[in-house]
């Protein structure tokens, strides 16, 4: 992507209503809504940013997408654009889930609830799988090489996904073999 | 459902525990549930078991984050309490304690990442956890799916989800046209 394709958030306010809006359509997570919105139709970041950026999200304590908004916001409107970001993100999934909660208790077992619900978790669940096959192409300009880094993703998938190890031993272990990799590969 | 009084020091203490479980979650704030269980539900019973349970099943099936279940949970500790306003007050300190200390926390260390971004330690840790952040990704995608796990009988949920992972990746297709669509087949039963 070159520097011409490239947009930012106008204001603290537009911060506010693309995350609410990015936040609205995240049925089971909100990280592959944020890639489509963020790096697909906004342009505000490329596929590669968002990788590099989502790493430091991911390693940080706290939920991942409020780290993530963190950054993005206060990359372009210092302390007062991540406040932003936070507020656009939570504010209207809070008041919809709460209202959710007062009659929950009424649907909990209708099948055609239980139904729509299954049905919208496994569009959610194809809608995560596509974001990480379009980040994918990321790793192409990576100096650790494609050989390595399949080798990596590929041993972290089955120790997370198959296994179900937990996230604290795998992350860690592989994480800090792939950056010593990655440091030696880089020029001092 | 528990009846509760709560005097003003175990708000303070519901606050300071989440503050705790903030810096604990690394992660994720769902990786720190069990404990929350252990706390609200097992010592304190503050909780049900049933409010536990509904405060995550909730949050997942609505839009937003997931961590907006640690809303629920103080809001259910609020109304156990008695009243919609203890329940707004219990929504505003687990929130505020899960959040705060983590995000503090994360500026930081993100403005700091910014400002040295052209040191060879930064660049290393963000392009050696590219692959590894991917993969988790694409772990996510794959648990979501198989909590779907009789392939005899749920065979078409994983249809739909492979169908859409290829559209969106290969589409501009707006996602709630998908969404709308999976809905639709899973209330008149096609799934």
């Amino acid at each position: 992507m070159t520097p011409v394709d490239r947009h930012k958030p106008r204001s603290p306010l537009d911060l506010f209503v693309s995350f609410n809006q990015l936040a609205l359509q995240g049925f089971g997570g909100v990280l592959a809504v944020a890639q489509r919105e963020l790096v697909e139709r906004k342009r505000w970041i490329s596929n590669e940013e968002f990788v590099e950026e989502w790493s430091v999200a991911q390693v940080m304590p706290g939920p991942n997408i409020v780290n993530f908004a963190l950054m993005i916001g206060g990359r372009h409107f210092g302390l007062g654009g991540a406040v932003a970001a936070v507020t656009g993100l939570l504010a209207a999934p809070l008041v919809l889930v709460l209202l959710l909660a007062l009659v929950y208790a009424q649907y909990i077992n209708n099948p055609h609830v239980v139904g729509a619900l299954r049905g919208m978790g496994a569009v959610a669940a194809g809608l995560i799988i596509s974001a990480a096959l379009k980040l994918s192409s990321s790793i192409k300009s990576n100096p650790l090489g494609p050989p390595a880094c399949v080798a990596l993703g590929v041993t972290c998938f089955i120790g997370i996904a198959l296994l179900r190890w937990p996230l604290v031993y795998v992350l860690p272990g592989l994480g800090v073999t792939s950056c010593m990799l990655a440091y030696r590969q880089l020029k001092p | 459902m528990p009846h509760l009084v709560l005097q003003w020091t175990d708000w303070l203490d519901l606050f300071l525990h989440y503050s705790a479980l903030s810096l604990l979650s690394v992660g994720g704030v769902i990786s720190t549930a069990p404990e929350m269980h252990r706390y609200l539900v097992d010592q304190l019973h503050w909780l049900s078991e049933a409010q536990f349970n509904s405060s995550i099943a909730i949050a997942q099936a609505a839009p937003g984050p997931n961590i907006l279940f640690v809303a629920l949970m103080g809001w259910n500790i609020g109304l156990n309490a008695g009243s919609f306003a203890a329940a707004l007050l219990g929504v505003l300190l687990t929130m505020s304690g899960i959040l705060i200390p983590s995000s503090t926390l994360a500026y930081l260390a993100i403005r700091w990442g910014h400002q040295n971004r052209e040191l060879r330690v930064v660049r290393a840790f963000k392009l050696g956890m590219a692959p590894l952040v991917i993969s988790l990704m694409g772990a996510t995608g794959w648990i979501l799916a198989s909590a779907n796990s009789d392939p005899a009988k749920d065979w078409p949920l994983w249809l739909l989800t492979a169908a859409t992972a290829m559209i969106l990746w290969r589409s501009k297709i707006h996602l709630l046209w998908l969404l709308a669509v999976g809905a639709a087949l899973g209330w008149f039963g096609g799934l």
